[in-house]
């Protein structure tokens, strides 16, 4: 008897209340160990690559600072998301709104600069670049409701379109006429700069619009008809029509909103880190903060974990890189591992692995 | 072969079969035997343990006791696989379906890898003729009705000669014609030596198939009889516990002004094969319950749509509700005008089967008073959620549980409860005792009745004619998109119906409209 032994999930009848809190612990224990075994594999130390990656930048002031200006555009961007995952509608291209934004707001700092123009320039940057991101998130949520295009698609592509438009502006007309050359944009001036939170500090007021954002959603999200809308969407979409909410507003909203803090994060990391257009203006936080907000589980305080756990690897990955010679796809690759986890732990506590042989018993 | 020492022994034995969910038993210490080439009812009101028995006996839960027999042989079924492999087929309540694929391609998935399409195909036929479940094998399943999706579940079943059938709720979907052909069918497959575990509410049916009926209530095993040496009321106290009276009717009452006024009202098919609608005038006055009979896939589905305002028409006047213009108003502006709405599907469409009672109270109520400004009062949800449980008797198996967590019957009793307590001025009901037990079909007929009696408009959209001459004060049919005369119930005969229904009466009609 050919005997084909498969494996099924088969849903658990009640779930233990502590195991939800202990599955992303163990998620992350095992990530941890499965990343050490490629390490081992690549022949460095585990344990000193758990040094650099974790302990150190930890244990750094300068690293923690560090670690909070990279999770700021991270957090932000997923917020953004996860109204779209809620709502089951899919928004890849997050990096692409927090290009334009960032464009759209860098306009006015270049259309001031040496003007002296004063205090309403910033503000009116920020709210450039969140309508600059919004407008480029409606035009996938447009063409969906429109003409029933893929979103999935449209926003994935336009990734590529705002990238080489950036490009463009910054090597043509953007591009500083005193700066030998480079292909970069004069540097802003100080009344088109977002401030630090304290003066000795790296970290820009845009970590102070993250915790905004976060708060509000979690308010959002929990307590708003508009945030119960987005999960009936989500979870059955047939009866949020039938309880009159329409489809094509939800998503025009939701692309608005992760439009908006994706592009306002493009404009609070060119107008608080960099200070400057240039051709790359993100590590990929665009495409990273997808797998911040399902590592956070689309919860608003677990994306704010999820973002300093990833920004912990973006940095550590780059000490790694110059301490052990590890190459940093190695960051991406671990990145992928932790989500794996996450996942899996999360259908482990609510599912229970049997293997099945055909036909047989037990 | 012992062909002779194995016939003497049932086909199927539960000993002692046991679930537990938590502190809740869902089945206790039962045991029931099933002969060969015999068609053995299972009847219980929703929540008696009918669904958790089957599922154990199919192999899709594991019983946390007992022992099941197979021919003398005991047997573990730890999956349908499994259960399919020793013979058990099951047409489930609930489809199983792929919505994308089409009918063959449904049937061919679920079957053994010998199965291609071609060969389905040909069988498709054959079994359609045979047994009267007309399906068209290239159809792609979202666009069939209710009705024509539980013809391939029991086409599929039939396809893999069973040994053992096991029919939840088989008939509910189907015209009076369609069922007594399934009866035949059965008949014809206990005759050639197939058992039938049959579960039903319908009392009438049990008894036409049925020589023995095992009667389940809270789990345990309240008796086993013969049902034709019963009365039908006598078998209902048994699944109910106390006598099952009959709908009373409303207070003696007038009906008054016009809640609801269609006009001409024609549609385009909403999906490839959806039924159009064609030119169909219905009123309801306040005060009395409309029945609009039918068999599934006429146009029912679009005509509740349109008139929820899910698909809202081209002209304000082809519509009013309690007299006001509202045809290309959506369903949330109806409501506003006291309008409230109950579609067929329970789980996706009244409710959203993960969400708890509470948040499904928001999908009606939300610009009622479970909201302010925006805001979701969760306290007042919630509350709103306990009257309801509290005054439609729906059971719970905790407090606020997950819509999903409840038994058919019980939902729908939520869900219509959850527009009853609006104190709607028109009330539509789509299929309101669909898959549901006798004592909560009967408790909703009552609330329905009752929401006439205090001078709301019902319209009920209902298959099971016995329902509708039971509650209804003016009834039409309707075939194929087209509306007949609206007739006061006492008017209509049996006959007259199901002329209509077949789209005979077109001509004679016409001449008694006034």
């Amino acid at each position: 008897m050919g005997r084909l032994m498969r494996v099924e999930l088969t849903p658990r009848a009640s779930v233990a209340p502590g195991m939800r809190a202990i599955a992303p612990i163990l998620a992350f224990v095992t990530a941890f160990l499965i990343a050490g075994i490629v390490i081992w594999l690549l022949g460095r130390s585990p344990v000193a690559a758990f040094q650099v990656y974790v302990i150190q930048p930890l244990s750094d002031p300068w690293s923690i600072q560090e670690l909070l200006v990279k999770a700021t555009p991270l957090a932000l961007i997923a917020i953004g998301l996860s109204y779209c995952f809620r709502a089951n509608l899919w928004n890849i291209g997050a990096e692409g709104q927090y290009v334009v934004g960032a464009i759209l707001g860098s306009w006015l700092a270049l259309w001031t600069h040496g003007t002296d123009a004063g205090a309403w320039v910033l503000p009116a940057m920020i709210i450039l670049g969140i309508l600059g991101g919004m407008a480029w998130g409606l035009i996938p949520a447009f063409l969906k409701t429109r003409f029933g295009v893929n979103e999935i698609l449209t926003s994935l592509m336009l990734v590529y379109v705002a990238q080489l438009l950036l490009d463009y502006l910054v090597r043509g007309p953007w591009r500083d006429p005193k700066g030998f050359n480079f292909p970069q944009s004069v540097t802003f001036d100080p009344s088109a700069t977002l401030p630090t939170i304290a003066e000795t500090s790296r970290v820009h007021y845009g970590a102070v619009f993250a915790l905004v954002a976060v708060i509000v959603t979690a308010l959002v999200v929990g307590r708003t008809l508009f945030g119960y809308r987005l999960k009936l969407t989500g979870d059955a979409p047939r009866a949020a029509r039938f309880a009159g909410f329409s489809a094509k507003s939800t998503t025009l909203a939701v692309f608005a909103i992760s439009g908006g803090l994706a592009g306002l994060a493009g404009i609070s990391e060119v107008a608080g880190q960099i200070g400057q257009l240039q051709p790359s203006i993100s590590p990929g936080y665009g495409f990273t903060a997808i797998t911040v907000a399902f590592l956070g589980r689309l919860n608003p305080f677990g994306i704010l974990v999820a973002a300093l756990v990833v920004a912990l690897t973006f940095i550590g990955g780059e000490s790694a890189q110059i301490l052990l010679k590890l190459p940093l796809d190695l960051t991406q690759a671990f990145q992928g591992i932790l989500l794996l986890c996450v996942l899996s732990a999360d259908a482990l506590v609510s599912y229970r692995i049997r293997i099945v042989g055909r036909g047989g018993g037990k | 072969m012992t062909a002779d020492v194995s016939s003497s022994r049932p086909l199927v034995e539960l000993k002692g079969i046991s679930k537990r969910y938590g502190d809740l038993l869902a089945n206790d210490q039962i045991d029931l035997v099933i002969d060969r080439s015999e068609i053995h009812a299972l009847l219980g009101e929703n929540g008696a343990g009918k669904s958790t028995l089957v599922k154990i006996l199919y192999g899709v839960i594991e019983p946390s006791a007992g022992q099941i027999l197979w021919e003398g042989q005991p047997v573990t079924i730890t999956s349908p696989v499994e259960a399919r492999a020793l013979g058990i087929g099951m047409v489930f309540q609930h489809f199983s379906l792929f919505d994308e694929l089409t009918v063959a391609e449904n049937i061919a998935v679920a079957l053994s890898s010998d199965w291609n399409l071609a060969r389905v195909r040909a069988r498709l036929g054959d079994i359609s003729r045979a047994y009267g479940l007309a399906l068209e094998p290239d159809r792609a399943v979202w666009t069939l009705s209710a009705g024509e999706r539980q013809r391939i579940e029991i086409v599929r079943c039939l396809l893999q000669n069973p040994r053992l059938l096991i029919l939840d709720e088989p008939t509910s979907v189907l015209t009076p014609q369609e069922a007594e052909h399934l009866f035949v069918t059965l008949d014809k497959l206990a005759a050639d030596g197939c058992s039938i575990l049959y579960i039903s509410h319908k009392l009438e049916e049990v008894r036409r198939l049925c020589r023995r009926a095992t009667i389940l209530r809270g789990g345990r095993v309240v008796g086993t009889l013969d049902p034709r040496a019963k009365s039908a009321r006598e078998i209902a106290a048994l699944m109910v516990g106390t006598e099952v009276g009959e709908v009373r009717s409303g207070l003696p009452h007038q009906p008054r002004g016009e809640m609801l006024e269609m006009h001409e009202l024609s549609m385009p098919a909403g999906g490839l094969h959806g039924q159009p609608l064609h030119a169909i005038s219905l009123s309801a006055r306040a005060g009395e319950v409309i029945g609009i009979a039918g068999v599934a896939g006429n146009g029912q589905s679009e005509l509740f749509a349109a008139l929820s305002g899910e698909r809202p028409a081209d002209r304000p006047d082809s519509i009013r509700i309690a007299g006001r213009p509202c045809g290309t108003d959506g369903i949330d502006a109806r409501r506003r005008l006291g309008a409230a709405f109950v579609p067929e599907e329970r789980l996706g469409h009244a409710a959203a089967p993960t969400h708890r009672l509470s948040e499904n109270t928001l999908i009606s109520h939300a610009t009622a008073e479970v909201s302010r400004s925006g805001f979701i009062l969760l306290d007042a949800a919630r509350r709103l959620a306990q009257s309801i449980v509290r005054g439609f008797d729906v059971r719970t198996p905790e407090s606020d549980p997950q819509a999903r967590k409840l038994s058919g019957g019980n939902l729908q009793k939520f869900v219509i409860g959850r527009e009853i307590i609006r104190r709607p001025k028109l009330l539509v009901v789509d299929q309101p005792t669909w898959g549901v037990d006798a004592g909560a079909a009967r408790l909703i007929r009552q609330a329905l009745v009752d929401l006439a009696g205090e001078g709301s408009a019902v319209v009920v959209i209902s298959q099971d004619l016995d329902e509708l001459f039971e509650i209804a004060d003016r009834m039409a049919v309707i075939h194929q998109g087209r509306l007949s005369p609206l007739r006061n119930i006492g008017e209509w005969t049996k006959e007259a119906v199901g002329l209509e229904m077949l789209g005979e009466a077109q001509l004679h009609g016409a001449s008694h409209a006034g």
